[in-house]
């Protein structure tokens, strides 16, 4: 897939899967592993995996929850939301469940600003959240369901919360505002 | 980044395209006009704004910039305004365009210098009382120089500057990386000079640090190196630790004699003490580079010294005597035995000037055998012919070659600096490499053709796989280790290499300018000593041992030498010499370029120039030498072979064709044994000869090594 010359292009990829196979860590030998399959230095993998935030080095609980409190999420009470799940979970920022169901972790903007406040659960984002619905996702989780990811105040997607405010009417159709001459 | 090692594996065309204009101009480029400060300067396309400056003489300054290293600019240092530019452009990364005018002394640049390096050192500790880096230390001088006269930083909650945790690379490189500036310079130089991946950058951001992730020491041989290019106190000479502050110390030109490179050096040393070694640019030899053994070996010269003339008593045991009684003592021995009962063995170390003398006055009783420690085949040309056993291509010639075949060798240890040519022409310039000998890491891919003779026939036959290669190449070059001539079958192993050169001489059609045929030595005397006339190699003193035997700095077997070891405890007498960096002395490298030491530090104790202590034995046998001084002693050089004190020269030789003809009368018949070196991996390379073996530092470096290797990182 990737030409020859240009293998270490995969580091990133294959660094990301190794984590999923690794049960959402990088243990060391994973990223020796991969170092041999790119045949490129370890260092230049150690690089990677330490420079992204995404790739854990430590192991993490099985439910992986990253709260976002970066400024919109946090002016629409991300504050909240995290003092929920810390007492919910009965762990602080950076701790683990002593079950290892649990982690829980406070980072920066994960790009979903318009359903703030929101967290991401593994590779699931639950948006507009309220104290109530954090703690319902928490139980669903530790009942063994698994939680509709998404907004949770009702919305589809990320259109405006009280319905459209422009682009409401059908669009006009060909020759709109069209020079009478032509 | 830009990782040239990464650049190697792409295909030439794609790899043209990624390095844009910076170093791919076809055709004839026309020169940009532009003007520094005002004065206009012409340079080509893709010269970057600091280079153009330097043309005019301005110095733009930069910490994480390096000639020999690949451009990296993240050290902002180097920003300079540049006309109807909206902001300040980092100089060491941007190409000029043409009309540029670049103000590097106007309000704004100065403004950028004292913005970064106010952030420099806002995480950099200001420990220089305590820094080993003061007095030389990049950050120091550009903080005065360009620096803002007061600081902002005021860490009134003592909540405390970014502090990183110190990193064990080994028994050389001290490491305090709070100090470190993330230049990158020494992971750089790491990939691309040293061919070792083991430094790079883990984490991000203010957690950025610099260092190998796992505990590793920095496995290369020529890691030293990043002492010298590290700008500020966070790679330290560990050996040197505490030990002087730059402006205590002298500085003496010398030349290192640890391997037959003959690598430019400073010396800096004070109160007649060597306290290290340094190296001295020199483009056709060194560059800037050392290996480690050149860097770090010199603690060895205080360390297992003869200081006194010793004799062996009745009692059989070695006494110490005064300089007197010892050369009576020898002048006895000589007198009492007839010329050809005489024979002298040089070693490693010895200088031109005492090789010459010695061989006057062995020759002036008669004897005729005065051998190199080296074996080098004497069978058809031998060592008359001075092609044979040099290395022609010249160090720096090999950079143009786009096939070099490596026999017997491992250059990367035997030579480590030829090697880092290697790989240079490695990376830049598409070089083939191929090895016949047993399979060694030379930092860079080679193609391994087995360790067999026979392959060595099929090449010279032209059977091989690789002869069509071969034929191919347009400036091939093929380098045998002296190693490889060692062996009992050197003379038909020498023969195949030199039948080997011919053939590709003759199909590449290259000017007869280019030298396809070089021996690569491994001590620093050898090339002097054959110049000189001595036989290579002890068959002659083996097959009819002599009355008086002669060492001169030799191991295997009396007398005047600097270390005492091996050799020293089997004399009769000894006669303490003078080190390499204790004497005016020249040396003659492998390509046959003479050069001279110059005297740091005397000799200790009773120790003497060798040449000296020579001049006055000769005057007790009743020899007397027609030469009193250094000048008188190398007109002699002179007369014998002028090229000796052509210092700095590299005298060419020729007569391949000749000397492959005179080859064929080569009897002797290659073995079946294995090409082997002996120098296999790093910890072989660190103590092969008496100063390196009396040295600590190197027996630590040996330990840390093996240490490493049971390390599973």
């Amino acid at each position: 897939m990737y030409p020859e010359g240009h293998k270490r292009a995969a580091v990133i990829p294959l660094l990301d899967l190794a984590q999923r196979q690794a049960g959402g860590w990088l243990p060391i030998s994973a990223m020796h592993a991969v170092a041999d399959m790119l045949s490129m230095p370890k260092m230049r993998v150690y690089e990677v995996a330490t420079f992204y935030t995404m790739f854990n080095r430590n192991p993490i609980g099985k439910n992986f929850v990253q709260v976002c409190t970066t400024t919109p999420c946090w002016l629409m009470g991300s504050e909240k939301i995290m003092n929920c799940l810390k007492k919910k979970l009965n762990i602080n920022n950076g701790e683990t469940t002593s079950d290892g169901q649990f982690s829980l972790l406070e980072v920066e903007c994960l790009g979903a600003c318009v359903n703030a406040p929101m967290i991401q659960i593994n590779d699931n984002y639950y948006e507009d959240l309220t104290e109530k619905d954090t703690e319902e996702i928490i139980d669903d989780l530790k009942a063994g369901r698994e939680p509709k990811a998404g907004p949770r105040n009702g919305r589809f997607a990320c259109e405006p919360r009280d319905g459209l405010t422009s682009l409401t009417e059908p669009p006009p159709g060909p020759g709109f505002k069209i020079q009478p001459g032509l | 980044m830009l990782r040239l090692p990464f650049l190697r594996s792409i295909p030439q065309v794609t790899r043209a395209a990624t390095l844009g204009g910076r170093t791919v101009v076809t055709g004839a480029p026309e020169k940009v006009e532009v003007f520094i400060d005002g004065q206009p300067v012409l340079v080509d396309p893709g010269t970057t704004v600091l280079q153009a400056a330097a043309m005019v003489g301005v110095e733009i300054p930069r910490f994480c910039y390096h000639e020999r290293l690949s451009v990296a600019g993240n050290c902002r240092m180097c920003l300079v305004e540049v006309e109807k530019s909206a902001k300040p452009v980092a100089a060491c990364a941007m190409p000029v365009m043409k009309g540029w005018r670049i103000k590097t002394n106007s309000e704004l640049t100065r403004k950028a210098r004292e913005g970064v390096m106010e952030f420099l050192l806002v995480n950099h500790p200001l420990d220089c009382p305590i820094c080993d880096q003061g007095g030389e230390c990049d950050l120091q001088d550009q903080s005065m120089t360009f620096g803002s006269d007061r600081s902002r930083f005021t860490d009134i909650t003592f909540s405390g500057k970014r502090a990183v945790e110190d990193k064990n690379v080994g028994p050389l490189i001290k490491t305090i990386m709070t100090r470190c500036i993330h230049c990158t310079r020494c992971i750089r130089f790491g990939s691309e000079v040293a061919g070792v991946d083991d430094l790079g950058t883990t984490g991000r951001g203010g957690d950025m640090q610099v260092g190998t992730y796992v505990e590793k020491m920095f496995l290369s041989e020529l890691s030293g190196n990043v002492i010298d290019l590290c700008p500020v106190g966070a790679l330290t000479s560990k050996p040197y630790a505490f030990m002087a502050r730059p402006w205590e110390t002298r500085k003496t030109d010398s030349i290192d004699v640890m391997d037959a490179v003959g690598s430019n050096i400073f010396v800096t040393h004070r109160t007649g003490e060597v306290l290290r070694v340094l190296p001295r640019t020199h483009e056709e030899i060194n560059e800037e580079w050392l290996s480690d053994k050149s860097r770090f070996a010199c603690d060895g010269l205080k360390r297992q010294r003869l200081v006194s003339p010793m004799v062996r008593d009745s009692n059989g045991k070695l006494v110490m005597v005064e300089w007197e009684d010892a050369l009576v003592a020898v002048a006895r021995a000589l007198q009492s035995a007839k010329g050809d009962e005489l024979a002298a063995i040089v070693g490693g170390f010895a200088d031109a000037e005492a090789l010459v003398v010695l061989k006057d006055m062995l020759n002036t009783l008669g004897s005729e055998s005065l051998c190199t420690e080296e074996i080098f085949p004497m069978d058809g040309a031998g060592t008359d012919l001075r092609s044979n056993y040099l290395l022609n291509s010249t160090i720096a010639g090999v950079e143009e070659a786009d096939v070099v075949l490596l026999i017997g060798t491992n250059t990367r240890f035997e030579a480590p600096l030829f090697n880092a040519r290697l790989r240079k022409a490695w990376i830049n310039n598409d070089l083939r490499v191929a090895t016949v000998g047993p399979k060694v890491d030379l930092t860079y891919e080679t193609e391994n053709l087995g360790d067999s003779v026979q392959v060595l026939k099929d090449l010279a036959e032209g059977r091989h796989a690789f002869s069509k290669v071969l034929n191919g190449a347009k400036r091939p070059v093929i380098v045998v280790g002296s190693g490889a001539l060692q062996r009992e079958d050197g003379a038909a192993i020498f023969q195949l290499t030199q039948r080997i050169a011919q053939n590709a001489r003759v199909a590449s059609n290259v000017s007869h300018d280019w030298r396809v045929l070089n021996v690569l030595h491994r001590v620093a005397s050898q090339v002097a000593a054959l110049d000189l006339g001595y036989k290579a190699g002890i068959e002659a003193i083996r097959a009819k041992p002599p009355k008086v035997l002669f060492l001169l700095g030799a191991d295997e077997g009396a007398i005047s030498r600097h270390h005492g070891d091996r050799g020293a405890a089997m004399a009769d007498a000894v006669l303490p010499g003078a080190a390499y960096t204790e004497k005016p002395a020249t040396y003659v490298n492998m390509e046959g370029r003479a050069q001279q030491t110059f005297a740091a530090i005397t000799a200790p104790g009773l120790a003497r120039e060798d040449w000296k202590i020579l001049r006055a034995l000769g005057e007790v046998v009743g020899v007397k030498l027609p030469y009193d001084t250094l000048t008188q002693v190398r007109a002699r050089l002179t007369e014998v072979s002028p090229n000796l004190t052509r210092y700095g020269d590299v005298e060419a030789a020729n007569y391949f064709a000749q000397a492959v003809e005179l080859a064929k009368l080569v009897k002797a018949q290659p073995s079946s044994a294995p090409l082997d070196v002996r120098q296999k991996t790093l910890e072989d390379f660190y103590m092969t000869d008496s100063i390196s073996r009396a040295s600590p530092t190197m027996a630590k470096c040996v330990q840390a090594v093996k240490k490493q290797r049971q390390s599973k990182y």
